[in-house]
């Protein structure tokens, strides 16, 4: 074991890959805006700067820690750097808090007050950019940005999408998409991951929490939620409950309280999904059309392969969304009544997602002039409508889902961690194998948060492959090594965000790997203690096929050749 | 849409240089060579072909102050505004040069495409200062007269030309 000493202290590290790493795990929460640990390190920020024996000063962050080393992190020169590396920041920044969307999450603000810079000595200077607020998921104001390079990072590493950029140079360098377009006109997915990086304002979730109070406001509408899986095991950290506590009871007491007529269960949605995609997969296999077939239920990589793989859109699923297919389905069901007393029906969906705003808005969703979802807000704005609304979360009674449509199968709850998708394909494939030899695939390759994740079993005599990938870096790459032929599936699941669902955009952030397992561990629990395990087993989802969508599946498809590919 | 002949002479520089990432560079160069600018589709358009982001390659062009994203004249003159230039009065070249050219505030190309008037910082030849280039061709010692007399003089040759 190898020795540092970190403020007089002796402090053992052994395989950190950095001195900030050892100084945060001696205890000592060193400053950072630009540092991940899952991103590359950029050391521009300096605020993890510290000082070594002999006065020199250099950023922990992109120091490799040796044997011996003896460093300082509080010295007089330390504190004076990071205090004027802090006002020159707020120099630049839009310095409006109280009306800005992450007040009292912000770092800068945070780190600001932690500093106390209570005077900032530099005027304003930087002339005003606009506000880009053409995406149906995130809003960019530039002038709040510290040009950390987080979201550029988690966009062109994780994601491999690279909607964003540093460009121009010197005092006139910024973040943006390619020739300074709108963030809509260039290849942005609407993952939001960019915004579960941004330590400020800079980039927010879109919010349309005024349309919800507007809904649940007017008696003349009925106003029907969903809520899909990811969110019941991460709104409440909001209210300083750890990562993956399930508060789906509080939730839905919470929506009844602020308006809400009737809330349901996307994970119902999702179990009919299990079904009609696993149809859709047996018949794909049976005539080896469009193989591999890929999921459709992420909205980010669906525009992903849109932009990039348009040759892709005949093999990924006809199968709308669970979002999609829920709100269609409720439309359906009310539209008689509705009709009759002159009523109208809308559908909110509470979603830990940023690319579901912009789907519920695409196109194709709509049926005779009645868009299948109309409104979606994420898990944060969940919780800052149930904080405006003075609700006292921690206190709230649980209540249970609403009927019809509020009964679901575990297999369609785990839809929101990497891998429960194709767990519950799997699942209902190998329904009539025995309980072992489906467990066995499931444990041994589709759980767990690898990058890359294959399973492989036998179904008619038929070696089936399956492929579950998440982070669409990966995804990138997995579809590249398809396409030349080095590798062969039948059925490939992929996931925009890294861990699926409960690290979507719009999810609390910051986001890490061990929340991200902790958010998972929350769905996989509720599947172990869930009734129905199987979507096909969920009666409701069979009455719904049976009756309100009988001759009338074209209710729940989406036909690809309205896609549009966007011009990046 | 991507215009054929774009397509077509940036696949050609692709060829030429080779279809690496490491080659952006070069490829750009090439392509401003040939268009006297860096046209979007252009830069789209190799975005796909490299497998490097739009907003990256648009990264590039708008950090080095040689790449222009606007038409460029027929003639580039580069003053040189190095130390030594500019205690011996470039300036008033560079003046006198926006003045015959008539270039508004912000504006470094005449609208007929034919000038573009830029600042360099150094040209390594402060022997002969002040100094400026014109496509790369040397004029030492110069004066804002000479400088209009040698604008003349191409103006002369590109009417023959035409």
């Amino acid at each position: 074991m190898k020795t540092m000493i970190i403020d007089n202290r002796k402090v053992e590290f052994d395989k950190e890959k950095n001195v900030l790493e050892v100084v945060r795990k001696a205890g000592i929460d060193l400053p950072t805006f630009c540092y991940y640990s899952e991103l590359s390190i950029y050391g521009a920020c300096r605020m993890c700067i510290v000082e070594d024996d002999r006065g020199k000063i250099f950023t922990s962050c992109s120091t490799i820690p040796r044997d011996g080393m003896k460093i300082y992190t509080q010295t007089p020169k330390l504190r004076k750097y990071r205090k004027v590396i802090l006002e020159l920041l707020l120099a630049n920044h839009d310095r409006d808090c109280t009306s800005c969307n992450i007040t009292g999450r912000c770092d800068l603000q945070k780190l600001s007050r932690r500093f106390g810079i209570d005077n900032i000595r530099f005027g304003e200077m930087k002339e005003k950019l606009p506000i880009d607020d053409s995406s149906h998921a995130i809003v960019r104001n530039p002038n709040k940005c510290i040009h950390c390079g987080d979201c550029v990072r988690v966009c062109e590493e994780v994601q491999g999408v690279g909607a964003l950029s540093f460009t121009h140079r010197g005092s006139n360098l910024k973040v943006s998409p390619a020739f300074d377009r709108n963030i809509t006109d260039v290849n942005c997915v609407d993952c939001g991951q960019c915004r579960t990086a941004c330590p400020t304002g800079a980039i927010t979730v879109k919010d349309n929490r005024d349309q919800f109070w507007e809904a649940v406001q007017n008696k003349d509408k009925r106003v029907v939620a969903q809520i899909a899986p990811a969110v019941r095991v991460a709104l409440g950290e909001r209210f300083g409950l750890p990562p993956g506590e399930v508060t789906i009871g509080k939730i839905v007491s919470a929506l009844k309280m602020v308006g809400v007529d009737e809330v349901y269960d996307t994970a119902f949605a999702a179990d009919m999904t299990v079904v009609e995609e696993s149809n859709e997969f047996v018949e794909r296999l049976s005539n080896g059309e469009n193989l591999p077939l890929f999921t459709s239920c992420c909205p980010g990589w669906v525009k992903f392969a849109e932009n990039k793989y348009p040759q892709l859109m005949e093999n990924i699923s006809s199968c709308k969304s669970p979002q999609q297919m829920f709100g269609a389905v409720v439309k359906e069901y009310y539209k008689e009544e509705d009709n009759k007393n002159n009523t109208e029906t809308i559908m909110v969906s509470v979603m830990p997602c940023t690319a579901k705003k912009a789907e519920a808005a695409r196109e194709e969703f709509e049926v005779n002039g009645i868009r299948d979802v109309d409104i979606v807000i994420t898990t944060q704005e969940l919780a800052r409508i149930i904080k405006e609304a003075g609700i006292v979360f921690e206190e709230l009674e649980d209540e249970s889902f609403d009927m019809p449509f509020g009964m679901a199968s575990g297999s369609g709850v785990i839809f929101g961690a990497t891998g429960g998708v194709s767990e519950a394909v799997v699942t209902r494939l190998l329904r009539e194998k025995p309980n072992h030899t489906t467990k066995d695939v499931i444990f041994k390759s589709v759980r767990g948060m690898e990058d890359v994740k294959e399973a492989i079993f036998n179904l008619d005599d038929r070696e089936v492959k399956v492929a579950i990938v998440h982070g669409l870096k990966d995804a990138d790459e997995l579809v590249k090594k398809v396409l030349s032929g080095e590798k062969s599936y039948d059925f490939v699941e992929v996931m925009a965000c890294k861990g699926g669902c409960v690290a979507g955009g719009g999810q609390p952030a910051p986001i890490n790997i061990n929340m991200r397992k902790e958010r998972a561990k929350g769905l996989y629990k509720i599947d172990r203690t869930s009734f129905i395990k199987s979507s096909e087993n969920n009666p409701l989802v069979n009455q719904i096929f049976d009756e309100l969508l009988k001759d009338k599946k074209e209710l729940i498809h989406v036909h690809k050749k309205n896609l549009q590919k966007v011009e990046s | 849409m991507l215009d054929l002949e774009i397509k077509e002479s940036v696949d050609s520089i692709i060829k030429s240089r080779g279809a690496e990432q490491s080659s952006v560079i070069s490829i750009l160069q090439d392509i401003q060579t040939q268009y006297r600018y860096l046209p979007e589709e252009a830069l789209d358009y190799l975005s796909t072909q490299l497998d490097i982001s739009s907003s990256k390659i648009y990264g590039i062009a708008t950090f080095y102050e040689f790449f222009s994203l606007e038409p460029k004249g027929k003639y580039i003159i580069k003053i040189c505004d190095g130390t030594a230039c500019h205690v011996r009065k470039s300036i008033p070249i560079l003046n006198a040069l926006r003045k015959e050219l008539d270039l508004k505030e912000g504006q470094n190309t005449t609208d007929d495409l034919l000038f573009t008037v830029e600042t360099v910082s150094c040209l390594g030849a402060c022997g002969l200062a002040p100094v400026l280039t014109i496509n790369d061709k040397v004029y030492g010692s110069m004066t804002p007269d000479s400088t209009v007399e040698v604008l003349n003089q191409l103006r002369e040759e590109n009417k023959d030309e035409n």
